[in-house]
């Protein structure tokens, strides 16, 4: 396990646990107190596995009221809180620390109202991503963004990460999806933002909160657009003898007007990996593989589609293949959702990272990383939200070995500072944490993260909610762990990771 | 920059004028930090075509960014632009022309109400105002575009957030935070904006029918429909006029859905809609797409405003609302149209004072919707407030107003009375 500076513990803290504890219990349900270290043990980590910690204490409210007197409590005594919902997140936003109070949202798990006259649902932010599509399914509907832990993942947690998805090209990330929220900030204030309507008026503090990873407030309800369901969709999988070909390929279908509902590339070694694995049918003699896919009504599909495949043999593809059927799109698909495991059975372990490049970088990118990869002398498998310029580098090595874990931190590093360089962004979809907090500053100058600060300690001054998270605490920019697998086993071996 | 040189550009801010016009970020700065230091209060412009909305304040100078741009990059394959904040919308337009590309939100041209004429404004003001157009349900709000900005803060440091990326979670969302912020928490100086690909083809379904009842039905069941609609709005009988084309010679009320699309896939899905709205073929007519688009764009200028002298109120609702909220507000002598499937309403009082406002606003918030005076009269705009907000909303709002800018020098009270 490596190790990470957190914020200094508060020793006079850590003596009041009892005194803590039993002040919890007279605001809330006693039984939603946990303090017993073999309660506390399930919420030391969350999707970031290499880091582990106990929190002092467990609270799992059950009205916002609760959420309201706890966190006020906390306030006025400076104790720390970590917000949790489903702790599927791959940065560590819900990492404990030694002298906080873990609030678990899990007890929010109730969809409140469907809504279909406005096409939203109001629902508790700890009911799961793929509940709320399964809540409106019957009736044609849908909620767009799928995040691929969708399975597991809290829609409060999705709001706190703004999540996206392979989906997200076409329909946008969490913010554009998302109506209205209630939140509770450190000092107990219960407040609404948006609702109902499309847009409330005023400062944009709905975009604030969304990706703010639990720093400004906790979420206590959410409500969220819902689509109706596409008609027909149709999926191509598209081999390529160069990712250049394949880059450019990607570019001219954006340029030619057609958007995807998703747009994925792997490289050859995640193809052959992947095909190995779960016998996909993938072409693993081409050097990088596309499934593109296009939902709408039939014309629209048909039309795009027969786009695609004009612009994809102007660009040497070396194999085509159009989804005939329903079963076989999935199929296409189902290469890539195993992905991660598949490169679990390669290497002890694997580090998935997740930055974000102009798609016209992508060669560039994926040949530094191959330069990296012989530098660092680790193998290396790439997946690609190609449409939105998402990049997953998956690299392996052995956790057991002390000098491998080293240099595969430094090798994550390095990638993620390129993809910066290229004008991309340090994290596209999994958030800061702690597990790239210490790069901002790649990112971001000293005048920019201390406008980012202001804002925080404007809605919580004694910085209590979530410490430690985001924004670097060292002063310079250490490398430090990604999402770490050991053995092919992620916290939550059955989630999909895509 | 030499020393020399660095103590010339500091001593070249003549302090004297009330208008500065800078053409660098390094003046704003310089004006910025000078301000700071001396407390005095800045209102912030680009070309004037909203300025009028918002509350009147006092300020002791004024900042015309006009000058201030220019496109800095342009990549059509990334799909994004990156502008000066003072650069004329219409200049962004004619280059994604040029690409076959589009800002799909649709910003309003207030040119028309204001002036008789179009003035789409600058860029730095459509992200400041957050005002979308008819594609609002489908693709999102100004906000929803905007990939990233650098800005000059209050205390004149230079501060960027976002990129040029679509995908992108590092640190807090700044960029929506600025978005619809009326140049109160940042001057904005740089922005990166979302571009995308015009669609092959835009048809509208105009379906001749005066009552307000059965066009947000058509409405609803359009945007509830797998056609995939990118507008919907309804102009009632006195409108009806505004809008007679080639293909639409009726001039009474209108309910209008657009369907955008490969060729193909258009005609078929109003077809589709047109099947599934239940319609005769009396009762409608269907635009192509130059007339579709002449449609969509006296919408989105409110051309049915032009030059208008009374008092005109925007109201966003659920949609679930809309209907009674109108027939509420029918007991005032009113005009109005409805946009965003149902969710908009554009409407024009011929009389309004306090009591009158205060009850509209009332109904308003009791159907869980908003209001913004976009135009009143000057003796009524003096005293009511422009934005509705909530006591708990509006702390919030000054703890965020006083991390951007502490000493409250921009637009100070433009959105709220010590804001």
């Amino acid at each position: 396990m490596s190790t990470l500076q957190m914020p200094k513990v508060d020793n006079a803290i850590m003596s009041k646990k009892d005194k803590i504890a039993l002040d919890l219990r007279g605001i809330i349900n006693s039984k939603n107190v946990l303090s017993n270290p073999d309660e506390l043990r399930p919420f030391e980590t969350d999707g970031l596995t290499a880091y582990r910690q106990m929190p002092l204490l467990v609270v799992m409210p059950e009205t916002v009221e609760e959420v309201s007197q706890i966190l006020k409590y906390c306030n006025e005594n400076k104790v720390k809180v970590v917000p949790r919902g489903a702790g599927t997140g791959l940065s560590g936003g819900s990492m404990p620390l030694e002298d906080c109070v873990l609030m678990a949202m899990g007890k929010f798990n109730k969809i409140i109202e469907i809504d279909y006259e406005n096409r939203c649902v109001v629902t508790q932010p700890c009911v799961t991503n793929l509940a709320i599509t399964h809540a409106v399914q019957d009736k044609g509907f849908y909620y767009a963004p799928d995040p691929s832990s969708q399975i597991a993942c809290s829609i409060g947690g999705n709001v706190a990460e703004n999540s996206g998805g392979v989906h997200s090209l076409k329909y946008g990330a969490t913010t554009n999806n998302l109506l209205g929220i209630e939140v509770v900030l450190m000092d107990g204030t219960i407040t609404k933002f948006g609702g109902k309507a499309m847009d409330a008026e005023g400062y944009d503090f709905l975009g604030l909160m969304t990706g703010s990873e639990g720093l400004l407030g906790v979420i206590t309800e959410v409500t969220v657009k819902i689509l109706k369901s596409p008609e027909v969709v149709k999926a191509a999988l598209v081999g390529f003898p160069s990712i250049e070909d394949a880059g450019n390929c990607v570019a001219e279908i954006i340029a030619e007007g057609c958007i995807p509902a998703g747009m994925e590339i792997m490289d050859k070694a995640l193809t052959k990996a992947t095909n190995d694995y779960s016998k996909a049918g993938y072409p693993t003699d081409a050097e990088a593989m596309m499934i593109v896919e296009f939902d709408g009504t039939e014309h629209e599909v048909e039309a795009y589609i027969q786009k695609t495949k004009k612009i994809a043999e102007k660009n040497n593809s070396s194999s085509l293949k159009i989804s005939k059927s329903n079963e076989e799109r999935l199929k296409f698909w189902a290469g890539r959702k195993a992905a991660f495991p598949a490169c679990g059975v390669l290497a002890p372990d694997y580090m998935c990272m997740d930055g974000s490049i102009p798609r016209g970088k992508l060669a560039e990118v994926l040949n530094e990383i191959s330069r990296l990869s012989k530098k660092y002398n680790l193998p290396v498998a790439n997946a690609f939200h190609a449409g939105d310029g998402n990049l997953h580098p998956l690299i392996m090595f052995d956790a057991n070995d002390k000098e491998s874990l080293r240099k595969c931190e430094e090798f994550g590093a390095d990638i993620l500072k390129y993809c910066v360089k290229v004008g991309g962004a340090l994290t596209g979809e999994h958030g800061v944490g702690i597990e790239k907090r210490e790069l901002m500053c790649e990112a971001f100058n000293d005048k920019d993260i201390q406008q980012q600060l202001t804002i925080k300690v404007a809605l919580d001054p004694n910085s209590l909610l979530n410490p430690g998270k985001v924004y670097p605490i060292l002063r310079k920019c250490a490398e430090e762990g990604r999402v770490h697998v050991h053995g092919g086993k992620t916290k939550f071996p059955d989630i999909p990771r895509f | 920059m030499s020393m020399e040189e660095k103590q010339n550009s500091q001593t070249s801010l003549d302090f004297n004028q009330n208008i500065f016009k800078p053409t660098s970020r390094e003046e704003i700065v310089e004006i910025v930090k000078t301000c700071y230091r001396k407390n005095i209060p800045l209102e912030i412009n680009g070309l004037k075509s909203k300025s009028k909305i918002g509350r009147n304040f006092q300020s002791e100078k004024t900042l015309d960014l006009s000058d201030f741009k220019g496109i800095i990059d342009y990549k059509p394959e990334e799909l994004y632009i990156k502008v000066k904040a003072g650069t004329p919308l219409k200049e962004i337009i004619e280059e994604l022309d040029k690409n076959n590309q589009q800002l799909a939100f649709e910003p309003n041209d207030f040119g028309y109400l204001f002036s008789g004429e179009s003035n789409s404004g600058s860029i730095g003001g459509v992200v400041s105002c957050n005002f979308a157009g008819s594609r609002r349900f489908k693709v999102g709000s100004v906000r929803d575009h905007i990939l990233g900005f650098q800005g000059i803060n209050g205390k004149g440091e230079t501060i960027k957030s976002g990129g040029t990326v679509v995908k992108n979670v590092t640190g807090y969302d700044l960029s929506k935070l600025i978005s619809g912020s009326f140049g109160t928490l940042t001057i904005l100086t740089e922005l990166s904006i979302k571009v995308l690909p015009k669609p092959e083809t835009s048809k509208t379904l105009i379906i001749k029918n005066p009552h307000l009842k059965k066009a947000l039905d058509f409405l609803g069941k359009a945007l509830s429909s797998s056609t995939d609609p990118s507008g919907g709005v309804f102009y009632p009988d006195y409108f009806g006029k505004d809008f007679v084309l080639n293909d639409l010679t009726h001039d009474g009320g209108l309910t209008a859905v657009r369907i955008e699309g490969p060729t193909n896939s258009v005609d078929q899905r109003v077809n589709r809609l047109s099947k599934e709205l239940g319609l005769l073929d009396q009762e409608l007519s269907i635009l192509d797409n130059e007339q579709s688009n002449i449609f969509w764009s006296r919408t989105k200028n409110l051309e049915v405003f032009k030059k208008l002298e009374s008092n005109l109120l925007r109201i966003v609702l659920p949609i679930s609302e809309t209907l009674q909220v109108i027939q509420k507000l029918k007991s005032y002598d009113i005009k109005y149209f409805v946009d965003w499937g149902g969710s908009l309403i554009w409407a024009v009082f011929e009389t309004l004072n306090a009591k009158i406002l205060s009850d509209i606003k009332d109904i308003v918030k009791k159907h869980q919707g908003y209001i913004t005076l976009i135009k009143i009269e000057d003796d009524l705009k003096a005293s009511a407030d422009i934005f509705t907000i909530d006591p708990i909303k509006y702390k919030i709002s000054e703890k965020i107003k006083r991390s951007f800018d502490p000493k409250r020098i921009f637009n100070p009270g433009k959105m709220y009375t010590g804001i």
